[in-house]
């Protein structure tokens, strides 16, 4: 049954039902919305109540209506219902009440002195709405069209502060209208059955700046090289492209499908001399040095980050470089890469896990609870869509945005103490409903990512190893499952790969999408059934349709058989779609399968028990190849598969590296913030005052606020959760879980962001990957199964010099993944993150380069958490570093809170490609050999950050002396220089000055491959044989003063661990 | 003594998302887990008369659209609240977890019906606390209204996290009476956003002196805001159990959230989890083995 109804109820009129709290019931939300205001100094409402309303089209019967309001909409204890019927609205004369009714409306009500309405705009998705009226019609049997809404109920205020408050805090007016007092339409709006016509679009004889013009205004974001590849093509079939088929190949050969960026061919610059890409060239696959001293490079994401991939697996030659073991038997438990929606690894010998991570940035910028929402339903569906399905086991997130404090906000924009916790808000509801644990992330704060929040959303899934490859016959039925299509993210993929400016709110804010996840969880109930179905499974081969919708979808499937395509058959939304808009809607929840002919029926059978909706939009395989459309049996739009996936012109693209520019731009940028979010410490107060600001500081600070939110323990499967120790106070590095029933193998999930150097994206893209092997291998997962992927957010790469950092970027990729032996198994690109703001000031981001890593944990009940232990009967416990320290300040966030961040002459750390893996082998030997009671790694602050954080997640005291930490070669010399003192830390004497500085460079220095282990002092002859001749030193000793104290300064500092926890418990939150 | 093995039956619904756990927590107490559609009960209730033990799992069925449990609630009241007042009547543990709780509460199997119990000569049997328990107390035919409520959590905010749990010594819950909860780790996980137990003073005293309070957050450990800090309660008989908590995910000592600090002796105690399901398993056992002379629940230890 079509939403939108036909002719005979054309005349049901639109009931309205209120259902209020009863009193005394409590009304969280109201009072919850009343403190926001407050806070947000937006006014002091004496009272604010909420009121959910339901909009019913067709329950004209009055006493149907009284029974669905008590029955189905109230709570007979805690709720009171009301309802108006469609004669009379805005009078109250048909209000027929439930008990306690007392509303009358037009703008106010009896008790309240003002009202505002929240409805979604037609069109836009309404998940609940949708639950109603399938819940009306299995309990009444009645027919019935539902919206719903949100009515907030103000005394104290005045109707114009209520509607700016609602306008600012709740409504979204891209996706909701906001009504002073009561909304009671007479009808719901409607679609008009759409009357075929086929419109070709002339392209012979325009000229470029035609060509362009085209492009833009029809939202096809072609560049001229694309347009002039479509128009010969057109000159060459002798006419002219139908609008689908333009749209199609738009789609098609968008950034977000294509990638066209990453695997263009790039000639890089560099400056003057460069020790990396042109001194490494030859060493490197695809490399072409050229005699004017760049380097030409055939394929950036092949010849780097796949690359790496193929000789690990053994797929081509293993090239020597940095740490490389030449000899190293290939990789054998990678079973897909780079080839499906995700990558796949084996996880035992019967089962496989796959993971995906993509991000939805621009709709996240736009409308953040549906596009964070939209965004993790996406990478779900990508692995559901993996070989023959997956299923969902976790999901990931992690979010860039600006700080929520004292942020300037450019029109356009939405301000980021609302971007964040609407996209919290957004991965909770979705994940939460999914049922599955949302268990790993992280969020970095900086003012560039105000126009361009960052969304990453990860998912890993499981399947046996039987289901890893799907493939797709001649004469398979192409069956699309789940959601009905409408006008929804009409051109997302498109629009994802344009810049964002301040108008595109309003241009594209049909690109928005709101997901429902009860629909895409009956739909992976009904596809594991399908593909467990005791014959086999029923279905050869299935994908989700994402960007582009059935376009991609059907494309991707059918790129090397054809496909016909009988567009009228997908059940819509609404009257009025026209074939182009079926084919390329982007709306959600629904995939596509290729069933053979025979198994039919029972797929049928099983989607109407699960109440997923199927139909069988056509046959995969045509005689020539060709996607062909029709409607009504007419043909609409036919492609030709050999253009539509290698005709797209891949012209060189000019990287020029400017280290100078890249510094000043993408380097770290603490200073942009305007408020007082940030802490700031002056140069001379002491180190732990200095250690307070740090943790308090909103990148290091708890986000236990966000991971609360999700449930995480969802599938009974976690083992070490996002937050550990006693009361759940601590930071954990991975999460593991065992996602086997009745075995304790495990798989970890962590992930390594380094922002902080982005002045050299090769810089930070190493200390990437060092950061997420270090968060592994400190739970417990075995180094040598660990499996990566790349997710890059750049600024544009039409700009030469951004386009030069992501080719560091990647060139960091390749040699890090070859050194520590971590595949990348998967990745994705969103390369057009700059905003230009009013004036023409363009916001770019810092690259920024996402590494999340998934490993195998071979048992997990060895598995070790980073809260100290502390003494336990008897034994005392001591803390280890592991790893040398070489005081690099440079993007630490010391100098963040110092603020000295823009000192060039700071030094940034660099991975030290021999040194990192073996440190990690070494410390995973440690974990296995079962010395370790707890382990961390020093990332974001340093050392004593996360010693501290050990110190107080476990409830411990700790002594720890700063002279005893093992510096490295460089770090020693300048550390004798600076005071002609013994070749450890901090040394002896004198406040302030060079040793001041020293003793802060040894506490919070952000180096690399380090890792802080809690060792009972009598394992540590143990501990010395495990780690062999890796450098480590016992450096502090845990106790059970309550007290962090820290030797190596000029006297012995104090602080309370209550303290510090305290200061890690104090950041922003919503 | 080659008694047949346990048939538990998980209800399963569009949203509902905790029923693999909830299986498996049968089967590692002992009994064999069958997973079913709501949509198929209804059309063969016969499935639940030859149930042993049910299982009404969490989620968000239908979206939790309305309220949490509202829509699930509607239909099964309609669909199979005879075939579930009758397993209840014949006395078959049904455990409801989270959304089942929020389920159960709309559909009219809890807290039950009030009062009848002995008036109309029901057998009863007598706890170890010196209680009670009303059996085969008389169920209305159509399902009744709702008597108590989960709210929103008074933060109105989705909130996860492990809650020590008390368990009042007069219950009659056969899932927790005469549990042992008292060491420092014995901890339930909770996942909602809509678990603030409300009902009026009547109905609480009437729960209280029934001993159909089955389940207490800890002192300091009640975030949802609940009326009597109350985290669980059953029917007069006892073996429809609903609580906001998430036993079923706590069956390994493996998914405790301090573990790793858990000493070698700590890690050889069942969890608390898994000793409610133990403990309704083996009341099922008992009953089909002597159904006319119905014992409760042994307290272990």
């Amino acid at each position: 049954m079509a939403m939108m109804a036909e002719a005979e109820t054309a005349r049901a009129s639109v009931t309205r039902i209120e259902v209020r709290a009863a009193d005394g019931v409590g009304d969280p939300r109201g009072a919850a919305l009343r403190a926001r205001i407050a806070a947000a100094g937006l006014g002091v409402p004496t009272r604010v109540a909420h009121v959910a309303v339901y909009l019913i089209r067709g329950l004209d019967d009055a006493a149907v209506a009284d029974r669905v309001a008590r029955e189905l909409l109230a709570d007979p204890v805690t709720q009171r219902a009301s309802v108006t019927a469609a004669e009379a609205p805005g009078t109250g004369a048909g209000a027929r009440g439930g008990a306690g009714a007392a509303h009358r409306d037009g703008g106010t009500t009896a008790r309240a002195t003002c009202a505002v309405e929240v409805h979604p705009r037609p069109g836009v998705m309404d998940p609940a709405a949708e639950s109603v009226r399938a819940a009306i019609a299995a309990l009444t049997g009645a027919d019935v069209e539902v919206r719903t809404g949100d009515r907030y109920e103000f005394d104290g205020m005045d109707a114009v502060a209520a509607r700016a408050a609602v306008e600012s805090l709740v409504a979204n007016t891209v996706i909701h209208a906001v009504h002073d007092g009561a909304y009671h339409p007479a009808d719901f709006v409607r679609g008009t059955p759409y009357q075929l016509r086929i419109r070709e679009v002339k392209l012979m004889g325009l000229r470029d700046a035609e060509l362009e013009k085209l492009s833009r205004e029809a939202h096809l974001f072609l560049s001229l090289d694309e347009m002039r590849a479509v128009q010969a093509e057109y000159a060459r079939l002798g006419r002219e492209p139908r609008e689908i088929e333009l749209e199609t190949i738009a789609q098609t050969w968008s950034e977000h499908c294509v990638h066209k960026t990453l695997k263009a061919t790039v000639r890089y610059r560099p400056s003057g001399p460069d020790a990396l890409v042109a001194a490494t060239a030859e060493m490197r696959p695809g490399h072409e040095p050229q005699a004017d001293g760049s380097v030409i490079i055939r394929n950036l994401l092949k010849s780097t980050v796949a690359a790496a991939t193929h000789e690990l697996i053994g797929r081509s030659p293993m090239l020597p470089g940095p740490g490389v073991d030449t000899q190293a038997k290939p990789i054998d438990w990678c079973l897909s890469v780079f080839s499906d929606n995700s990558g796949v690894i084996a996880f035992d010998e019967s089962d496989a896990v796959c993971i995906k991570v993509e991000t939805h940035n621009h709709p996240s910028a736009i409308e953040p609870y549906g596009g964070a929402a939209t965004g993790i339903g996406g990478c779900i569906r990508d692995v559901i869509g993996t070989g023959r399905g997956a299923k969902p086991i976790a999901a990931t997130d992690v979010f860039c945005v600006a700080h929520p404090v004292g942020t300037r906000v450019p029109r356009g924009c939405l301000p980021p103490s609302r971007v964040l916790p609407h996209v919290v808000a957004g991965v909770r509801d979705y994940g939460n409903r999914m049922g599955i644990p949302t268990l790993s992330g992280s969020v970095w704060f900086d003012d560039r990512y105000i126009g361009n929040p960052l969304v990453y959303c990860g998912c890993i899934g499981m399947m046996p190893r039987t289901h890893v490859k799907g493939q797709v016959l001649d004469g398979d039925v192409i069956v699309a499952v789940g959601g009905r299509t409408g006008r929804d993210g009409i051109h997302g993929a498109t629009f994802s790969s344009a810049e964002l400016t301040d108008t595109h709110a309003d241009e594209f804010s049909h690109a928005v999408q709101i997901g429902n996840a009860i629909t895409e969880k009956t739909l992976l109930d009904a596809i594991l059934v399908m593909r467990d179905e005791a014959g086999g499974c029923l279905y050869r081969g299935l994908t989700d349709c994402g960007a582009g919708g059935f376009s991609s979808a059907v494309g991707e499937m059918g790129s090397e058989i054809g496909a016909e395509v009988h567009l009228e058959r997908a059940p819509t939304k609404y009257d009025g779609l026209s074939p182009t808009e079926v084919w390329i809607s982007e709306a959600q929840e629904r995939m596509v399968l290729a069933v053979p002919p025979a198994a039919l029926a029972r797929v049928r059978a099983i989607c109407a028990d699960h109440g997923v909706e199927c139909c069988e939009l056509g046959t995969f395989g045509t005689p020539s190849r060709e996607i062909i459309l029709r409607w009504h049996g007419t043909e609409v739009g036919r492609l030709d598969c050999s253009f539509l996936h290698g005709g797209i012109p891949m012209p060189t693209r000019d990287a020029a590296w400017e280290p100078l520019w890249a510094r000043e731009h993408s380097g770290l940028a603490g200073a942009v913030a305007e408020g007082g979010e940030i802490p700031r410490v002056g140069a001379a107060e002491s180190i732990a005052d200095a250690l307070r600001a740090l943790l308090s500081h909103p990148n290091i600070a708890s986000k236990a606020w966000i991971i609360r939110q999700y449930d995480h323990e969802v599938q009974g499967t976690s083992v070490v959760k996002p937050l550990v120790g006693p009361g759940a106070g601590g930071p954990g590095d991975a999460s593991v879980i065992a996602p086997k029933a009745g075995s304790v193998r495990g798989v970890g999930i962590a992930c390594g962001l380094a922002t902080g150097l982005a002045a050299d994206p090769y810089v930070m893209g190493l200390a990437a990957i060092d950061e997420c092997v270090r968060n592994l291998v400190c739970t417990g997962v075995d180094p040598s199964r660990i499996a990566i992927l790349d997710n890059f957010c750049w600024p544009s790469c039409g700009d030469p010099r951004n386009l030069a950092s992501l080719v560091r970027a990647a060139e960091a990729c390749y040699d890090g993944a070859k050194a520590y032996r971590t595949p990348f198994v998967s990745g994705k690109d969103s390369l057009n993150n700059q905003f230009v703001a009013e004036g023409g000031r363009v916001i770019r981001i810092p690259p920024t380069l996402l590494i999340t890593g998934m490993g195998i944990v071979s048992d997990v009940t060895r598995c070790v958490t980073m809260d100290a232990k502390g003494a336990s009967s008897g034994d005392a416990t001591v803390l280890v570093i592991v790893g040398e320290t070489g005081m690099h300040l440079g993007g630490s966030h010391w100098s963040l809170v110092a603020g000295i961040d823009r000192d060039a002459s700071l030094p940034m750390p660099r991975v030290d490609l021999e040194r990192g893996p073996a440190v990690a082998a070494a410390v995973a030997k440690a974990i296995r050999s079962g010395f370790v009671r707890s382990a961390h790694d020093p990332s974001e602050g340093g050392l004593l950050v996360a010693a501290a954080e050990m110190a107080f997640a476990g409830g411990c005291g700790l002594r720890i002396d700063l002279r005893k930490v093992p510096l490295t070669r460089v770090a020693r010399a300048a550390a004798e220089l600076a005071h002609g003192g013994s070749g450890h830390a901090g040394a002896s004497g004198g406040a302030g000055g060079a040793t001041g500085v020293h003793t802060r460079a040894v506490a919070f220095a952000e180096d690399p491959s380090r890792y802080l282990l809690e060792v009972r002092e009598r394992d540590l002859p143990g501990l010395r044989d495990a780690l062999g001749d890796v450098p480590h030193a016992t450096i502090g000793r845990f106790d059970d003063t309550g007290e962090l104290v820290i030797d190596g300064g000029s006297a012995p500092e104090r602080i309370g661990i209550d303290a510090l926890r305290a200061a890690w418990e104090s950041s922003w939150q919503a | 003594m080659g008694t047949h093995e346990l048939k538990a039956l998980v209800i399963t619904a569009p949203g509902i998302n905790c029923d693999g756990e909830l299986a498996h927590a049968f089967e590692a107490a002992g009994a064999r887990a069958e997973r079913v559609l709501l949509s198929a009960l209804a059309r063969d209730p016969s499935r639940i008369a030859r149930a042993d033990l049910i299982g009404l799992p969490g989620g968000f069925s239908f979206g939790d659209d309305i309220a949490a449990g509202r829509i699930m609630g509607a239909l099964m009241r309609r669909e199979v609240y005879p075939a579930l007042r009758d397993a209840a009547a014949r006395g078959v543990p049904m455990i409801c977890p989270c959304n089942g709780f929020q389920i159960a509460v709309q559909a009219g199997l809890l807290p039950g019906p009030a009062g009848a119990a002995r008036s109309n000569g029901a057998v009863g049997v007598k706890g170890t606390a010196g209680s009670t328990v009303p059996m085969g107390a008389a169920w209305p035919d159509e399902a009744a209204p709702a008597s108590v409520a989960l709210l929103q959590n008074q933060r109105a905010r989705f909130v996860d996290r492990w809650t020590r749990v008390e368990i009042p010594s007069g219950t009659v819950c056969v899932w927790t009476h005469g549990l042992d909860c008292e060491a420092p780790d014995d901890m339930l996980p909770s996942a909602h956003g809509e678990g603030r137990f409300f009902t009026d003073a009547a109905t609480m005293a009437r729960l209280e002196a029934g001993g159909q309070i089955a389940l207490r957050y800890s002192r300091d450990e009640n975030f949802n805001g609940s009326m009597g800090a109350v985290a669980g309660i059953c029917d007069p008989s006892g073996v429809i159990f609903g609580l906001m908590p998430h036993p079923e995910r706590w069956t390994r000592w493996t998914q405790h959230p301090t573990w790793t600090r858990l000493s070698a002796d700590q890690r050889q105690r069942e969890p608390l989890g898994l000793r409610m399901f133990r403990q309704a398993v083996q009341w099922a056992r008992t009953r089909e083995l002597a159904p006319a002379a119905r014992v409760p629940a042994a307290a272990r230890g």
